[in-house]
């Protein structure tokens, strides 16, 4: 119970005026980003980042994490009053969390979202409160060999799991990879890829590329659509919450299920958006009258708000044990720590182990604070939409253009932040998936680093990466998830797993 | 219960119409960017042999890694070339409507013009005149709010960046008049 005493800890190193002022302008700020259209999670963290650049690294993440918790609960809020989910993850909440608005029960699905929320990210941050510092120390066994096997996992991970075209996978990963390797070879000293440039040889800063990528880009996406927008208006009176939270017991089964789904998915680089969706398909499957879905049930709210939650927090687990970031805002924030001078993966445990903690224990306060927070100041929060997008729209391009500018102090960061929106945007367009890229962008340089001094180490010989039972199942793992779907195909074929054929309608 | 008899109401009075014609298709988008990529990987793969991208007695050459994702990256454009080029025929999914491309040009050509502006005037004046002149020219809303709107937030920004947390942001002329 050794993670108990240092949970307590992390509390101690909370509990100061500074923090929780911190984590109250952390959340309001995730809020809002959550509910404004064309800015998202990992937007909204992005563009605030250089606010933290100042602080300790302790308020800085605390603030930063709170942010993020914000916007998973802004999502639901556009969800239920407007239809219009702010987040990708809260498409599945608009199925009846919509419905309950129209028959005027938008206050109890409302309070059902942010309840089932706060109950999947508790279940998310109890598995990493237990799970992280076990993983960790036994990461700090690895050695490059290891590493680099555990990065080759997640990327082949994204290319066999994933729902895009395998080759637009590749194409973004390899793309990302590669573009983290401009500038100043970290081992040798050399230039790579700066064709002369001075402004290349810095380097392309992950964090200008994700403004770009995810800031610039939504704007650009979001202008093609029609802005106009009709809603309910809600208050939530402690009546309507009492009566929804006296009525959790019954769904149980549901919120247990889509917490195990979103922590399980969370941390394989499945994401919040699959997990809601599957939280909320299964619990149509499994509910005695399937049909009644869609029409505004408290349970379709349940479903997919626990599941999101539950991954959006888990997400920070390999982060936090192994510095693998298990999303696209994960990887933003791995981004961070770095900025901050502080190397993420194993040793984070036991060199900074205020940091941690204190991060931790700020994920239990962040969610009961935010639960509060959301519950009594929904209209306040619903009327910002009134705010015309033609205002909104320039006040964003310039604030991801300070945040671009501020993280080098370069002119140049703030082009390439405009080339990496139009990027964004065609991609987004064509199908081709961002989150590998971030991915590759963030961790290219450590994957780079890993292979090379287990090269070294062995002489040249890739038979390193299977020279012992650890190292070897992980590296023929993800090779197998690599070809996964060619394996599934051959498997089905010889008849070994069945298939699930869609159930007739 | 509650009152959800308030509605809320925004209308979007530029909205793209919904029957506007295609500019251009997917397809043609995906084959131009995978020529792009594929163009971009050439030129990397090749910078990356330069730097030396085989093996000496140390371990690999700087170039080793990036070259062979240069490879992997030729490969997936190449693939994505091919692919797009077989469906092209058939499928013609729209990649942007003309309204849509307009509106996408309304917010695009004034961002531009910002970081054009913010490099030689400095980014608190082009802050100023992007967000008053998107508002005013693009969103149709009164000048006096527009203007408001624009002198408060890039107000409030310079006191939080500049003056609150020390993040010093490019600045020209007219903050040199004032002493910045």
């Amino acid at each position: 119970m050794e993670a108990l005493g240092l949970l307590l800890h992390g509390f101690a190193v909370l509990l100061t005026w500074k923090t929780l002022v911190l984590m109250m302008v952390g959340l309001v700020l995730g809020i809002f980003v959550g509910v404004l259209p064309g800015l998202g999670g990992p937007n909204g963290v992005a563009i605030l980042l250089p606010l933290t650049f100042t602080m300790d690294p302790t308020s800085a993440i605390v603030m930063l994490s709170c942010i993020y918790w914000g916007a998973l609960f802004g999502g639901a809020i556009t969800s239920i009053l407007f239809n219009i989910p702010g987040e990708a993850w809260s498409v599945a909440t608009t199925f009846d969390g919509y419905p309950m608005a129209q028959q005027g029960r938008a206050a109890e699905a409302l309070t059902a979202a942010f309840t089932s929320s706060f109950i999947g990210s508790l279940v998310a941050v109890l598995l990493i409160t237990f799970l992280a510092p076990m993983i960790s120390s036994f990461a700090l066994k690895f050695g490059p060999p290891e590493f680099f096997a555990v990065y080759l996992l997640t990327f082949c991970s994204f290319v066999g799991l994933g729902r895009e075209a395998k080759h637009k996978t590749v194409i973004s990963m390899s793309l990302g990879l590669l573009l983290a390797g401009v500038g100043m070879d970290t081992v040798s000293g050399q230039l790579r890829m700066t064709f002369g440039s001075a402004e290349l040889l810095r380097g392309i800063n992950f964090l200008v590329a994700v403004i770009g990528l995810f800031g610039i880009s939504e704007i650009l996406l979001t202008m093609e659509e029609r802005l106009a927008l009709r809603g309910h208006a809600a208050s939530i009176s402690l009546r309507v919450v009492l009566g929804v939270w006296r009525d959790l017991p019954k769904y149980w089964v549901t919120l247990l299920r889509s917490s195990f789904i979103g922590c399980w998915l969370g941390i394989t680089p499945g994401g919040a958006i699959a997990a809601s969706f599957m939280g909320y398909n299964l619990a149509k499957r499994f509910a005695k009258d399937p049909e009644s879905f869609g029409k505004g049930r408290i349970e379709g709210v349940f479903a997919p708000e626990t599941a999101a939650h539950a991954s959006g927090t888990s997400a920070l687990l390999p982060m936090l044990a192994l510095g693998i970031p298990g999303s696209g805002t994960a990887a933003i924030l791995l981004g961070g720590l770095m900025v901050w001078g502080l190397n993420p993966g194993p040793l984070l445990f036991v060199e900074h182990k205020d940091f941690v903690w204190g991060l931790i224990a700020s994920m239990y306060l962040g969610n009961v604070v935010g639960l509060v927070l959301v519950l009594t100041t929904v209209p306040i929060f619903a009327s910002i939409l009134r705010v015309p997008f033609a205002a909104v729209a320039p006040m964003i391009v310039v604030s991801c253009a300070i945040g671009a500018y501020a993280i080098q102090n370069a002119m140049f960061d703030i082009w390439l932040m405009l080339g990496f929106g139009v990027v964004g945007y065609v991609f987004k367009k064509i199908g081709i998936p961002l989150a590998p890229f971030t991915l590759a962008l963030v961790l290219g340089s450590r994957a780079e680093d890993a292979f090379r001094l287990s090269m070294i180490g062995s002489g040249g010989d890739l038979k390193v990466f299977w020279s012992n039972g650890l190292v070897g199942s992980i590296t023929t793992l993800a090779i197998a998830l690599l070809f996964w779907p060619l394996i599934d195909g051959l498997l089905a074929r010889v008849g070994w797993t069945q298939r699930a054929r869609p159930a007739p309608r | 219960m509650s009152q959800t008899d308030l509605e809320i109401v925004v209308d979007d009075p530029t909205a793209p119409e919904d029957d506007s014609p295609a500019v251009v298709s997917s397809g043609t988008i995906e084959i131009v960017v995978c020529l792009l990529l594929l163009a971009l990987a050439v030129t990397l793969g090749y910078d990356n042999w330069h730097t030396g991208a085989s093996w000496d007695s140390t371990g690999p050459e700087p170039g080793y890694f990036p070259f062979y994702l240069s490879v992997i990256l030729a490969g997936g454009s190449l693939y994505g070339l091919v692919a797009a080029l077989i469906t092209h025929r058939e499928a013609a999914s729209t990649f942007v409507t003309r309204a849509q491309a307009r509106r996408v040009m309304a917010v695009f050509v004034p961002t531009l013009l910002f970081c054009l502006v913010t490099q030689f005037l400095g980014l608190y004046v082009a802050s100023f005149l992007l967000i008053a002149g998107f508002m005013r020219l693009v969103g149709r809303i009164a000048l006096w709010k527009s203007l408001l709107t624009a002198f408060l937030f890039t107000a409030i920004m310079f006191v939080t960046f500049d003056v609150a947390f020390d993040v010093i942001m490019p600045k020209g002329p007219l903050e040199a008049a004032f002493g910045y």
